[in-house]
C-alpha cells in the first residue's frame, strides 16, 4: 500500500488553511487542517485532477490600435498542460478584425480545449 | 477674449471600470446627457491590460478576463450612446465644476458640469517611494509597467527577475513573466504577510515554484546602466535588516510592487478635502466630496481589492451625481459622523445624511493587520446594533458592513456610528 501525503494553501477565502491530503494508492482518503467543506474539496480535487484557466497574449495583424491581443482557454485544462499550451501558442498570430470569443486555436496542445480570443482589434 | 464654455450636465473624469459605471448609472437614472472623458485611446482603464481571469465574479457569477469584464459595460455605453470623448486629458477642474481639457483635435476646451464624478483611478507606488540606494540603472520597473509592456506592448522588460513587493499585480506578473520565458527567482515582502490574495499565491508563485520571502526586502541594487544584481535581506519587527541576512541575486529586472496610490492631483486642485488614510477625498452618503457636486467612486476614492466593488460603487456614485444635476438631491439635513477605529482603518463614506442614504448603504473599510476570530462591531453612539464573527481579515482584502437607513432614521439623535474590531 502506497501512502502519500500533500502539503497545499486552500484558496477559497483569505483565511488559507494548510490542508494536508492523504492519497493512498491514488486515492485520497483524508483531507485535514481545513476548517470548511470547500477546503475538502478543494484538497481533493488539487491532488486528483488540478486544472487552470491560461491567459496569455498573441501578436495581432492588421489592427491599427492593437500590437497584441490577449487569449485564454475557453475552459480550464489540466494544471500540468500549463507550459504546453504556451508553447503552442509561440509563433499563433490573429488577424484582425479579431472578436472576443473568436476561435485562435483550436484543441490546444491536444487539451481538447480551444484557445479564444478575450479582447477585440 | 473671453472663453467658450460648453455646458454638460454630468461629466466622468476616466474611462476606466468606475468610469464606465458610473456614466451607466448616470444615464439609467435619467440623466441622458452624460459625458465619459478620458486620457487613454480607448475606454476600459487598468482592466485592458489586466488579462488573467477572476473578474466579475460577484457581478456576472463567471469568471472574466479585465478585458473581458471593461467590454461588457463598453458594450452598455455603445448601446446607450454615452458620449465619450479618447485622448482627451482632464487638466483642471475648479471649485464651480468648470472641467478644463486638453486633446489634439479640439485643444484647451472647458466644459461646465451640472455635476462631476472623480474616476480617475490610481498609480503605483514608484522606486522614489523607497529608500533603495544606489545608482538608478534600466531594469526597474513597477509591475504594472511591465505589465503593460508584455500585455499591450508585447515586449518582455528583461529574463532574470526579482520582485519586491507582494502585492496582486507582482504575483499576477510572477506568473505572466514565467509564461513569457524570463525566470522569476523570488518575490520579496517586508511585511511578515503579504498583501495580495491567497489565490494569486498559489496560483502565481506556488504553482511556478518561486519563493515568496516574507519579512525581506531589498537592500541593494546593483549595476550602472543596468541592473546587474539586488541584495534581499530579511527583515527584524521594526522592518531593519537584519546584518548577516544578506543574499545576492544577480539578475537584469527588479519588479516593484508596493502599494498603489489614488491619483488625486486634480481633485487636490480643486480643492477637495483629501482622507490622509486613503489619499482619496472625503465623501458622504451619497460618495460627493467636500465640493458640492463634485463625487468620486473607484480607486481614486480608495484602493480596492475587487473590480466588481468599483462598478457598484460607482454605479452609487453615477447615481447621485444624475439626481444632483436634475436638482433631485434634496436639502441637507444633519449627519452622522463614522469614525473607524481599534484595527479599522478608514471607512468610505466617512459621513452619513440618514434623509439622502438609500434604504440600505455599504460601508467599505480595511483592517490595519492580519486578524483571526475577531468581530466586527458597529455602534449608533454607545449602543452596539452589529456584531460579526469573521475567521480572518487581512489588509489585503476588503470589508464592509449594511447600514439601514430606517435603523438610522428610528435615532434622530443618533451623531456618531463606529466600526472597530473586537476579540469578543
Amino acid at each position: 500500500m502506497a501512502t502519500e501525503t500533500r502539503e497545499l494553501t486552500c484558496i477559497n477565502c483569505p483565511l488559507g488553511c494548510q490542508l494536508t491530503v492523504t492519497i493512498v494508492d491514488g486515492e485520497v482518503t483524508n483531507v485535514a487542517g481545513n476548517t470548511c467543506k470547500r477546503g475538502d474539496v478543494y484538497g481533493r480535487k488539487e491532488v486528483t485532477n488540478p486544472t487552470r484557466i491560461v491567459t496569455t497574449t498573441v501578436p495581432v495583424i492588421g489592427s491599427d490600435h492593437e500590437h497584441m491581443i490577449s487569449v485564454k482557454t475557453a475552459s480550464d485544462v489540466p494544471k500540468g498542460s500549463m507550459f504546453d499550451v504556451v508553447a503552442a501558442l509561440a509563433g499563433v498570430t490573429a488577424q484582425a478584425p479579431v472578436a472576443i470569443g473568436d476561435v485562435i486555436l483550436a484543441n490546444v496542445a491536444g487539451t481538447g480545449v480551444d484557445v479564444i480570443a478575450t479582447k477585440s482589434a | 477674449m473671453p472663453r467658450e464654455v460648453e455646458h454638460r450636465s454630468v461629466v466622468v473624469v476616466g474611462g476606466g471600470p468606475a468610469g464606465l459605471a458610473a456614466a451607466i448609472a448616470a444615464y439609467e437614472a435619467g440623466e441622458t446627457d452624460v459625458l465619459i472623458l478620458e486620457r487613454d485611446t480607448q475606454l476600459g482603464g487598468i482592466l485592458n491590460q489586466c488579462i488573467h481571469n477572476g473578474f466579475g465574479l460577484h457581478t456576472f457569477k463567471e469568471e472574466l478576463t479585465g478585458p473581458e469584464y471593461a467590454a461588457r459595460f463598453v458594450a452598455r455605453a455603445d448601446e446607450l450612446g454615452i458620449e465619450r470623448r479618447l485622448g482627451t486629458m482632464v487638466v483642471d477642474i475648479s471649485n464651480d465644476r468648470v472641467v478644463t481639457t486638453v486633446s489634439p483635435d479640439r485643444g484647451i476646451s472647458h466644459i461646465k458640469a451640472g455635476a462631476v464624478v472623480l474616476a480617475m483611478g490610481c498609480r503605483e507606488r514608484p522606486r522614489g517611494a523607497l529608500a533603495t540606494p544606489g545608482y538608478r540603472p534600466a531594469g526597474i520597473y513597477s509591475a504594472g509597467t511591465a505589465q503593460r509592456l508584455v500585455n499591450i506592448e508585447g515586449q518582455m522588460p528583461g529574463r532574470e527577475v526579482v520582485i519586491l513587493g507582494s502585492g496582486d499585480i507582482g504575483l499576477i506578473m510572477a506568473r505572466r513573466m514565467t509564461f513569457e520565458g524570463a525566470h522569476v527567482q523570488c518575490v520579496a515582502e517586508i511585511m511578515p504577510y503579504s498583501g495580495g490574495l491567497k489565490r494569486n499565491i498559489v496560483q502565481c508563485l506556488d504553482d511556478f515554484g518561486i519563493p515568496l520571502l516574507l519579512s525581506h526586502t531589498v537592500t541593494r541594487i546593483e549595476g550602472k546602466q543596468r541592473v546587474e544584481a539586488v541584495w534581499i535581506a530579511e527583515v527584524d519587527e521594526h522592518m531593519k535588516p537584519v546584518p548577516g541576512t544578506e543574499v545576492r541575486y544577480p539578475c537584469d529586472t527588479l519588479l516593484l510592487s508596493v502599494g498603489l496610490l489614488p491619483e488625486n492631483e486634480l481633485s487636490r486642485a480643486a480643492g477637495v478635502q483629501i482622507n490622509p488614510v486613503t489619499r482619496g477625498p472625503v465623501v458622504n452618503e451619497s460618495l460627493e466630496t467636500s465640493i458640492p457636486g463634485v463625487f468620486a467612486c473607484g480607486n481614486v476614492l480608495h484602493v480596492h481589492d475587487l473590480v466588481d466593488y468599483v462598478s457598484e460603487e460607482a454605479a452609487s456614485a453615477g447615481t447621485a451625481a444624475a439626481r444632483y444635476a436634475q436638482g433631485l438631491s434634496g436639502e441637507a439635513s444633519t449627519s452622522v459622523t463614522l469614525v473607524a477605529k481599534d484595527g479599522v482603518r478608514y471607512t468610505v463614506p466617512s459621513t452619513i445624511d440618514p434623509q439622502r442614504m438609500g434604504e440600505q448603504l455599504t460601508v467599505r473599510f480595511r483592517v490595519g493587520n492580519v486578524y483571526r476570530d475577531h468581530y466586527v462591531s458597529v455602534y449608533f453612539d454607545d449602543e452596539r446594533v452589529q456584531h460579526r464573527k469573521k475567521r480572518v481579515m487581512a489588509p489585503g482584502e476588503m470589508e464592509q458592513v449594511t447600514l439601514k437607513r430606517a435603523d438610522l432614521l428610528a435615532r434622530p439623535e443618533l451623531s456618531t456610528i463606529t466600526i472597530k474590531l473586537e476579540e469578543e
